[in-house]
């Protein structure tokens, strides 16, 4: 989904406020949220992609407010719900007061039809898909093109693995993209490379630019 | 009269009452994972890696062909999930620097759980289009002939960045030479 959570090239943005010195943990409940989704992940009520899935479907008003723990919070409650562990009354009755819960997913999807099994030095096109569940495509490479510069491990899909949708794990290829490829003569030269999911690709037709 | 939103605090509380009643023992594995945060996952983990790799040249091969083989050799583990870690070795002319767009990931066991900037909408957002820019506000002001490799975590590979080594630390005992490796180096906004 083009969610609020596809932040990358997004313009607008200050200062990253850069703390080297501070803590990774500011509160201990920060702590206790991301030990309890870490729990719920181990014994298998939800995946990570069904976790990550449930943090973009936030409101995004609440998404862009939410502290980076708040937002592992909302998701695993969201999930617990979801999937039948307890009501979202029950949640509210135990924490005295209103419980944000993300916004209902829309439908995944199965890997492509077509997938092609690229090597280094392949170039490549992102492919124009527009979905309305989970996907790890950030918009800002959709349709362009790049060059393969490595192959991981088969993964599950996240597009099929975030809504229990049936489909076969399928390999990541890092692709590099040129930012005046991705952002034409409005970005800082550099390399971007971006873990890039196979169905997610094509074959480049001819050489990119 | 509107209610009004529960506390984080409650919130977490609620959940944790739930996981409890259902028999998942959420006390017990919330200080299982605390200890992990606070001992296992840091940064420290990462600085023994690198300084193996600057100390010895057939581990430093081994690790940028089969990052999680190589760390596992120094008793670091990976979760089941990361099924690959790249290893990024940056040059006199060459700088990798990681993030991840979509939400927060990392090699968190290797390098440690990620820093506030770093899971921040500004970082997100910048640091692929303006990688130069951003840099340079952190304090990391690259010479133009330098080229910029940025890497996006969007899939559960994982990267870390192979800081380059001061010449002056040269035959440096090992756990000296960790000493000297921040988590900003293997995240690639700082150089040694």
């Amino acid at each position: 989904m083009d969610g609020i959570h596809d932040l990358g090239g997004k313009q607008g943005f200050g200062r990253v406020r850069h703390s080297p010195a501070a803590p990774v943990f500011h509160a201990p409940w920060e702590k206790r949220a991301n030990a309890l989704y870490s729990l719920a992940v181990r014994l298998g009520i939800f995946n990570m992609d069904e976790y990550r899935h449930a943090i973009e479907r936030m409101e995004p008003r609440h998404y862009m407010a939410a502290s980076y723990y708040e937002r592992t919070l909302t998701s695993l409650a969201t999930l617990c719900v979801e999937k039948g562990l307890v009501t979202r009354e029950e949640l509210e009755r135990r924490a005295g007061g209103v419980f944000p819960l993300a916004l209902p997913s829309a439908p995944g999807r199965s890997n492509a039809a077509l997938r092609e099994r690229f090597k280094p030095g392949d170039r490549v096109r992102v492919r124009l898909d527009h979905v309305p569940g989970h996907a790890r495509m950030p918009a800002y490479i959709r349709g362009k093109q790049g060059v393969v510069v490595s192959e991981s491990p088969p993964y599950p899909f996240p597009d099929a693995h975030a809504h229990g949708v049936q489909a076969t794990d399928e390999p990541t290829f890092d692709v590099r993209f040129t930012t005046a490829e991705l952002w034409p003569d409005s970005a800082d030269q550099a390399l971007v490379h971006v873990a890039v999911f196979q169905s997610y690709l094509e074959r480049a037709a001819s050489v990119a630019h | 009269m509107r209610q009004m939103v529960a506390s984080v605090e409650q919130r977490v509380a609620a959940i944790e009452a739930v996981l409890d009643e259902l028999g998942m023992k959420p006390g017990e594995f919330v200080d299982q994972a605390s200890q992990l945060a606070d001992e296992k996952w840091v940064p420290q983990n990462g600085a023994r890696v690198v300084a193996k790799a600057w100390a010895d040249a057939a581990f430093r091969r081994r690790l940028l062909d089969n990052g999680i083989a190589a760390v596992a050799e120094l008793g670091i583990e990976m979760p089941r999930h990361h099924r690959h870690l790249v290893v990024l070795e940056n040059t006199p002319t060459l700088h990798n620097v990681i993030c991840c767009t979509l939400c927060s990931c990392t090699a968190f066991t290797v390098i440690g759980l990620p820093p506030d900037w770093y899971k921040d909408l500004e970082y997100r957002a910048r640091v692929v289009r303006e990688s130069r820019t951003v840099l340079k506000e952190m304090g990391l002001d690259l010479a133009p002939e330098i080229e910029i490799r940025v890497w996006d975590t969007t899939a559960d590979t994982r990267y870390m960045v192979l800081p380059v080594q001061p010449p002056e630390t040269r035959g440096w005992p090992e756990e000296r030479l960790a000493a000297i490796v921040t988590k900003d180096s293997m995240i690639g906004v700082a150089r040694l």
